[in-house]
Formats: structure tokens, C-alpha cells, sequence
């Protein structure tokens, strides 16, 4: 139905000759599910933007055809065709969804306006009846007031609703060809499940074909039947999906995998022999604890309502260890972080215990003076989420690594230059770098500086928000090495706060798994993966698309626990007193139930 | 909404409270005033006999009275000499340097002024919103750079300059009158379509002098904006959905560039007002500035007050009418509003 042959795209004004997409091929059948994977910079996006003529200024088509099968005008080339016949395609016979429902929808216009604008063009709808067939829409995406979204506003829904209206408003039309630019990496795990399951059924139902651009092979595994796998513009493998997930034949595609987070498989092991020697012994004799929180909670006032982003947290963070806390957005764990990092204060009543050496006398940071909280600052340093926007543009890559041996006024300026370079050294970096500006580096090597920039005070804790979450797999799992290797080398204590239980399960050393505010269950990796107890950890856990297709998402599981609390075994459920207590159900790992 | 319109005129309320404070105090701030200046003046020179006159109208007006005392009989909260009479009871005061009551001097040039605004501003909007649009639409071709060269032009001109060429051709090509607000003719006569018609006659060299780099700052400001919001996403979006252009444009980004647009209203009516003054002294036009800045220099209190209260009124309005326009059509700001209210 769609044959993409030898499509080549350049940036017009790009320095460099080579064109950003070169000689891609590949072809859509009807009802068939295809998936273009590749890292950022592979031209994956551009190339499903060219089939709807809609790339961005600066990129033209420069070879190559697009021919799709009308419904009436039989094959075309869409890449030469007339500017109103493209327009009568898109949006009926094709339409896309994008990666980012809140910008990618009209802030001004109800999402039911925008949805039904849809069928006003192309299917010379009445008004009442473009709205009756947005309504059925509506509720076929799963939104449970259907009419109450067509008069939202995008900014009133959740992000995943907001999906959902972004799916509805490429379905509405009853499209032959859906194509999908990442349609889920916005989105939490077990929402992502949820929608790639929407796309699916609804596939089924119509028999529509889906392309989907991804960078996830977890999604690709659950979604695709063929895969085109692509590297800086050109295709490097392609064919049925078991066979390219299975039997890998490039290099590149290998390393992909290799390279794809995965959680690993534990085999199932008694809960008591996972808990090592060790691990029995710190249980009973009192544990060395470099940070501990007591009673933690925080309250956000929002003019006159009042947000609980974190109730009752009790944690130890023990010294030398990765404690690693996962939960999807909303979940409070970079409240968590911003806690411990005292850079917010808790609510009162609460203790942040910090312990400098074993056995020392603890301090209790939240009763502490601004001022008093300075040698703490030295000792505790964070490494940020976004290497974009955490760098200042307008300084060298020397300079912000040193600052804060200038701010705290460690040493001298020769002294200093000789650090930078050494913590340069010591991340990866060409020490001979240090007077350039960040934009000159990519966001892998970002992270690198500001990792090197919390290493410069030489911390004994290091809190991690998310500091791969934006880059690419294959980037990532080097920072993540780099991560290890600085711990181990220097004996730090790392506190890593992750939605993705995959990247935790090969760092963590225990995981606490977070959800509106609370700590619902606790243990190390082995035991969390393998039994887990909780219902909200097993959706968690079963949402985590895996990229080999013989183990899809388990989509019941992924509902059952990751919807309302009223839909977990009883045990589990808040009572009218609150929610139950945090129980041991083994050594070391502890599930918040009734006991 | 109205709960909102309702809420917002009640703000208005001390904002006009702490202006016209400050207002009284400023113009009170050089030592002395408008008749101690003329008392010195007479003496020096040995006119003895306007002393009395002068000495009884510094009575008269409560002008030896402490200055929050003259404050609040000049506001009417307060019995002057003779009882209640400040500007909430609808007397302005007198006006020394002209020797007549201010409704008397500000009267028609009060309208006119506002006329005049008023046109200057609908000149700036309907020249600069198509210019501003086009020159984005078409961003870096002919039209972008026509308008970027005629909004330079605008701006980099001194305003006097301009008017007084655009008299000379105005006159010489099209046989605009020169000067003035109404011809002649009509000077006294009762209001009437002819004179209705000759004011617009008059009004339109004086509109595009005083609005044009008011336009030019605005296209330019438009452009911008459009340009940011042409490379979102959601128009994208549009395109995929199959939205033919025209329709893409003025729905969607179009209105997202219309926000500052529109809160611009507020700010843009005093700059006008009183970056009018030169043109209207050039131009001979009978607006409220020349006589503004007369009473500020003559330390005519009352006439410099109230002026410089319309001003602020008119400042205060300018915000509502923008807040409002804005809340009608930015359904963040109207329903994250109302949520908290």
C-alpha cells in the first residue's frame, strides 16, 4: 500500500554534502505494522514526515518516490503530488500522531474542536454529525467522560488522556495508513502499554497499516511485524520482526540490543536465599546509613489547595551503596531528591539524618541552619536530568566544572585548572576540551561534564535524577557505566532516581519503587524482579516492553496494577485509617499491605 | 467572567487612589506654587494691586493650607474653603495659568484627545497586524523586507520631522489641510456630519504621525511571534490533519501570536497621549498635551493633576479592555483564572 523507494532528504543549508536521509526503501502493506528504529540523528522522523509532506523548513526531498494506494485515484506519488490532492490524503487516508500531545495540539481550541475539524474537511460531515462520530471516538480511546473531553481543553488532561486525543483525532478520520512518531516516549511505562494496546485493537478493528518510528525495541517487539532499522539515513537491516530481533545480522542492530536496557532474568530464587550474608547481617546489626529519612513528608500549596507530594518516607541510604528509586511521573521521587539535596525544605516533624563517617555522630539537616547546611552541600552533589538545559550556554566547559571549587573556595586558580583536567580525564573527556562551550558537545558527553561537575568536591553522595532519561540507549549505557566505575572507584553512595526499572535493575543495589508519594515496596533487584509483590511493582515490571517477541506486554497485568487503588486484592488497598503499613515480608524486602 | 470584569474594576478603585497621590505630590515637589510664584513675580516688578487678587485665590483654592489637607479637598474628601467641592464631586478646579476653570481649558481638547488616540490606535492595529502577518508569512522575501524597511523608518524618524513633511506633500499632492482639528468654518458651530467630516479630514495626517512607530514596533513584534508559534508543533499537526493553508494560518498560530498583541493596548494608550505632545504643538492640534505641558511648567496644579489622572484612567481602562480581550481569547488564562477564583 505505501512503497517508500530510494528516499533521500537534505537540509538545504547543511554544511555537509551528505544527505540527512539516503536511498531509504521500504514498503507498508495493508494492516500490516511496520517500525523504523534508530537513535537520534537517524532520519527516522524525517522520513515518515516526507510521506505527509511535512518536513520541517530547511529539508527537501531530493530522490526518490512515495507511492501510496489511494482509495480512488489508485497509486500515487505523494511526493509529487498536487498541494490539494496531498491535502485531501492527509488526515483521511493518512494521519499521524505525534510525540508530544501537549504541543502537538492546539492550546487555544477544545480538543473536540480539533478533533472534529478532522471530519469537517475531509468527510463533508454535518456539524452534529462530525460530533456524534468524535464522541464514539472518544469513548472507543478509552476516555471516560466522552463528553466532557470534547469540551477540555488540552492543558485540563493528563498526559495520557492527552494521547488518547491525539489518537482519536488521527482515527476519527478512518485512515488506511496511521503513522506514529514515538507515540509513546512522552509517556510513563504502564501508560505506554496501555496506549501501544490501544493501537493495536483499534488496528485490529479497522484493519488499518501503522508505521511506527521508534527508538524503543521493547516497542517494537510488541507492535511491529517488520522492522527497518536505521543509522544516519540509510537502512541497515530490515525484515520480519522475530527474524531482526531474533537473529540480528548487522553489527549495528547488535549493538542496539546489546545495548537496549533490559531487566535482566532472575532466576526465581526463595526470597531468603536472595538475601545475601551481608545483607542478613546489616538487617540485624544497626546499618551504617550515610543518609536516613524519617517521617519525610512534603506539601506543595498551590494558592488554596494543598499538593502531597511525598507522605511518610522512612529510608536509608546505606554507605557505599546504589539505592535506587523508581516511579513514574507524579510519584515524588525528585521531591525526594530536591529533599535530599535540602535544596526544599520537608514538612515539619520530619528528620534527614546525615552521618559524614561510620560511627559518626548523625546530623539532623532539616533542623539545620541555611548556612549550617554548607559542608553538607560539598559532601552531597547532584547530577541533573537534562545535560541541556543544567549547563550554562555561556560558559566553558572548564568553568563549569570548576565553579564549584571556586565557590567554595577550595583551592587556588592553578590548582583548580589542574582538577578540571583530571576530572576531564577521569569521565571520558579530552582534558584539552576545558575552553570549549557545551553546544560543542552531544548529550552524552554533556552528562559526562556534569558528572565531572559534581565530582569536583569530591562528594561522598551523589544523587542522580534521572541522568539518562534524555539521552540515547546506546549513550546511555556508557554513562551508566561511567556511573558505576566512578562508585566503585571512589566508594561513593548513590542515591539514582530512575523511571526506568530496566536501567535501575543493573545499577541498583536495593530499589525502592515509589507511587503517589509513598514507598509501596522495597528489596534488592534480584528479589524485586523476580517476586515481585506488590500489584502497582508487578504492573511496573510487566509494562517494561522487552525487545524479543516472543514476550509481550501482559496488558491485564499492566491495568490491574497500575489503575486505581480499588483495583488491587484487598490486602493491598488504603483503608479508611489510610494506607497499610510497610511490611517485611522477607529480609529486606518490605511491600506496603495489611500485615 | 463578569465576577472577573467586576473584581478588576473594584482593583482600579485604590490603584487611582495611590496614582492620584503621587500625582498631587510630584507636581507639589518644586518649592512653592503657581500664585506664590506669581506673588514674588508681582512683587519684584511693584504691582501691588494683583497681590490682593492673588492672595485671595491662594485662600480661595486652600493653596496656604498643609499639603495633605490640599490633597484631600482637591480629591473632595475634605471641606475646602467653600465645603466639599475636589473631583469626586465633579469639580476639576481652576485652571491659574489660563484663568478659567480646568473643565473649562480641558473641555473639547479632552475629547478630541481621545479621539484622536483612539484612531491612532486603530491606525496601528489594522496597519500592523496584515503587515506584521505577512511579513512572517513571507518571512526574508520583499514584503519582510518592505516592511522591516518602512517600520525603521518609522521608528528612526523624529516624529515632528515626519509630520511636518507629510503636511507639506499631504497638502501639496492630496490637498490635505494643514493643521488643525476641524476646518474653520465649524470652529463654533454645533456638531454636524460636515464637521464630523472635516475632523476626519484633519485627523488623518496627525493618526498616521502619531501611530507610525507605534506600527512599527508592532509589526516587528507581530512577526516575531508569529514566526515562533508558525514552527510549533500543533501547526504540524494542522498540516497532517489536512487544514488548508489560509485556515491553518489564521486559526491556529495566528491566534496564539495575537496574545501580546492584544496586551499591548494598555501600555500603547499613554505613550500615545503623551508622545503627542510635539505633534500636537507642530500640528497645532487642540489635543490635551500642549496645554499638559503648559500647566506642568506654570506649576498649574489643578490643570496638571487632572490631566495626568485622565491619563492614568485611561491607562487603567487600557488594561481592562486588554485583560479582558485576553481572557476571551486565551482559555489558559480564562479558565486557570477562574479555578483559582
Amino acid at each position: 500500500m505505501l512503497r517508500v523507494e530510494t528516499l533521500s532528504i537534505r537540509f538545504r543549508r547543511s554544511a555537509s554534502p551528505r544527505p540527512a536521509v539516503s536511498g531509504v526503501s521500504f514498503s507498508v502493506g495493508a494492516g500490516q505494522s511496520v517500525a523504523l528504529v534508530g537513535e537520534s540523528g537517524s532520519g527516522k522522523t524525517l522520513t515518515c514526515r516526507s510521506i505527509l509532506g511535512i518536513l520541517p523548513r530547511g529539508a527537501e526531498v531530493c530522490g526518490g518516490s512515495v507511492r501510496f494506494g489511494c482509495k480512488k485515484a489508485g497509486e500515487v506519488d505523494l511526493l509529487t503530488l498536487s498541494r490539494s490532492g496531498l491535502r485531501a490524503i492527509r488526515g483521511s487516508q493518512i494521519s499521524m500522531i505525534f510525540q508530544e500531545p501537549m504541543s502537538a495540539l492546539s492550546p487555544l481550541h477544545t480538543i473536540g474542536a480539533q478533533t472534529a475539524e478532522v471530519l469537517r474537511l475531509h468527510g463533508n460531515a454535518s456539524r452534529s454529525q462530525a460530533r456524534a462520530e468524535c464522541l464514539a471516538m472518544f469513548e472507543r480511546v478509552g476516555f471516560p467522560d466522552p463528553e466532557r473531553a470534547y469540551r477540555s481543553y488540552p492543558f485540563q488532561l493528563s498526559g495520557g488522556l492527552r494521547q488518547r486525543a491525539m489518537i482519536a483525532m488521527a482515527m476519527v478520520g478512518r485512515p488506511r495508513l496511521l503513522i506514529a512518531d514515538e507515540p509513546t516516549t512522552a509517556l510513563d511505562v504502564t501508560l505506554q502499554a496501555q496506549v501501544l494496546a490501544l493501537i493495536k485493537t483499534l488496528q485490529a478493528e479497522t484493519g488499518m497499516a501503522v508505521l511506527m518510528v521508534t527508538h524503543d525495541l521493547g516497542v517494537v517487539a510488541n507492535m511491529a511485524d517488520a522492522v527497518v532499522v536505521l543509522r544516519a539515513g540509510r537502512v541497515m537491516e530490515s525484515g520480519a520482526c522475530a527474524d531482526v530481533l531474533g537473529r540480528p545480522l548487522h553489527g549495528y542492530t547488535r549493538k542496539l540490543m546489546a545495548a537496549a536496557p533490559m531487566i535482566p532474568d532472575y532466576p526465581e530464587v526463595a526470597p531468603e536465599a536472595a538475601v545475601s550474608p551481608t545483607d542478613a547481617a546489616t538487617a540485624t546489626a544497626p546499618v551504617d546509613a550515610i543518609l536516613e529519612f524519617h517521617g519525610v513528608a512534603k506539601t506543595f500549596e498551590r494558592g488554596a489547595s494543598r499538593v502531597r507530594a511525598l507522605a511518610g518516607i522512612d529510608l536509608r541510604v546505606r554507605r557505599g551503596e546504589t539505592l535506587a528509586i523508581v516511579g513514574e511521573s507524579g510519584s515524588g521521587k525528585t521531591t525526594l531528591a530536591r529533599l535530599a539535596m535540602l535544596a526544599d525544605r520537608p514538612d515539619p516533624g520530619a528528620r534527614i539524618l546525615f552521618r559524614p563517617a561510620a560511627g559518626a555522630e548523625a546530623v539532623d539537616l532539616s533542623a539545620q541552619p541555611p548556612d549550617a547546611l554548607l559542608d553538607y552541600r560539598r559532601r552531597a552533589q547532584m547530577v541533573f536530568q537534562d545535560p541541556y538545559a543544567s549547563l550554562s550556554p555561556r560558559m566553558t566547559v572548564g568553568s563549569i566544572i570548576g565553579e564549584p571549587l571556586t565557590i567554595h573556595g577550595v583551592c587556588d586558580a592553578d590548582e583548580r585548572h589542574r582538577r578540571v583536567r583530571a576530572l576531564m580525564a577521569r569521565v571520558g573527556l579530552d582534558p584539552a576540551w576545558a575552553t570549549r562551550y557545551p553546544h560543542a558537545f552531544s548529550g552524552g558527553q554533556r552528562q559526562r561534564i556534569g558528572i565531572a561537575r559534581a565530582l569536583a568536591l569530591d562528594p561522598m553522595l551523589l544523587i542522580c535524577d534521572e541522568p539518562t532519561s534524555a539521552l540515547d540507549v546506546s549513550v546511555q549505557a556508557q554513562v551508566l557505566d561511567l556511573l558505576e566505575s566512578i562508585k566503585e572507584r571512589l566508594g561513593l553512595s548513590l542515591m539514582f532516581i530512575s523511571h526506568d526499572l530496566a536501567v535501575v535493575a543493573r545499577l541498583a543495589d536495593r530499589v525502592v519503587v515509589m507511587r503517589a508519594g509513598q514507598v509501596v515496596e522495597q528489596a534488592p533487584p534480584a528479589v524485586l524482579f523476580s517476586a515481585p509483590v506488590h500489584p502497582y511493582t508487578q504492573a511496573l515490571i510487566a509494562a517494561s516492553p522487552e525487545p524479543d517477541v516472543n514476550r509481550p506486554i501482559d496488558i491485564r497485568k499492566v491495568a490491574l496494577g497500575a489503575g486505581a487503588p480499588d483495583l488491587w486484592p484487598a490486602a493491598f488497598r488504603p483503608t479508611p485509617d489510610g494506607p497499610p503499613p510497610l511490611v517485611e515480608v522477607a529480609p529486606g524486602h518490605f511491600v506496603r499491605r495489611a500485615a | 467572567m463578569l465576577r472577573f470584569i467586576l473584581r478588576r474594576l473594584l482593583i482600579m478603585i485604590p490603584t487611582l487612589i495611590v496614582v492620584s497621590m503621587l500625582i498631587f505630590v510630584v507636581i507639589n515637589l518644586p518649592p512653592g506654587d503657581f500664585l506664590s510664584n506669581q506673588i514674588a513675580e508681582l512683587r519684584a516688578t511693584g504691582q501691588e494691586a494683583g497681590l490682593a487678587k492673588a492672595e485671595f485665590l491662594r485662600h480661595e483654592y486652600a493653596l496656604d493650607r498643609p499639603l495633605a489637607e490640599q490633597y484631600l479637598i482637591w480629591i473632595g474628601v475634605w471641606p475646602g474653603p467653600s465645603g466639599f467641592n475636589g473631583l469626586l464631586q465633579g469639580d476639576l478646579g481652576w485652571s491659574f495659568e489660563f484663568g478659567k476653570p480646568v473643565a473649562e481649558v480641558v473641555g473639547e481638547t479632552l475629547w478630541f484627545t481621545v479621539i484622536l488616540n483612539f484612531a491612532a490606535v486603530l491606525f496601528v492595529y489594522l496597519v500592523s497586524f496584515p503587515l506584521g502577518a505577512l511579513a512572517a508569512i513571507r518571512a526574508n522575501s520583499w514584503v519582510d523586507y518592505l516592511a522591516a524597511a518602512v517600520g525603521y523608518i518609522g521608528l528612526a524618524t523624529p516624529n515632528f520631522l515626519l509630520a511636518l513633511i507629510l503636511l507639506y506633500y499631504g497638502q501639496k499632492w492630496l490637498g490635505l489641510p494643514i493643521g488643525g482639528l476641524v476646518d474653520p468654518r465649524y470652529e463654533n458651530e454645533p456638531m454636524s456630519l460636515a464637521k464630523l467630516g472635516s475632523i476626519l479630514h484633519h485627523l488623518i495626517i496627525p493618526t498616521i504621525v502619531i501611530g507610525l512607530s507605534g506600527t512599527a514596533a508592532m509589526v516587528r513584534r507581530l512577526r516575531a511571534n508569529l514566526l515562533d508559534e508558525l514552527g510549533k508543533p500543533y501547526v504540524v499537526t494542522a498540516k497532517a490533519k489536512g487544514v488548508p493553508p489560509v485556515r491553518r494560518l489564521t486559526r491556529y498560530p495566528l491566534r496564539m501570536a495575537l496574545n501580546p498583541f492584544v496586551s499591548d493596548i494598555g501600555s500603547l494608550l499613554p505613550s500615545m497621549v503623551s508622545g503627542s505632545v510635539l505633534i500636537s504643538v507642530v500640528l497645532s492640534l487642540p489635543t490635551i498635551g500642549p496645554a499638559l505641558l503648559e500647566a506642568l511648567r506654570a506649576q498649574d496644579q489643578f490643570l496638571a493633576g487632572f490631566i495626568l489622572m485622565f491619563i492614568s484612567l485611561l491607562v487603567l481602562v487600557g488594561m481592562l479592555i486588554s485583560d479582558i480581550l485576553l481572557a476571551l481569547l486565551d482559555p489558559r488564562i480564562r479558565l486557570t483564572k477562574r479555578s483559582r477564583s
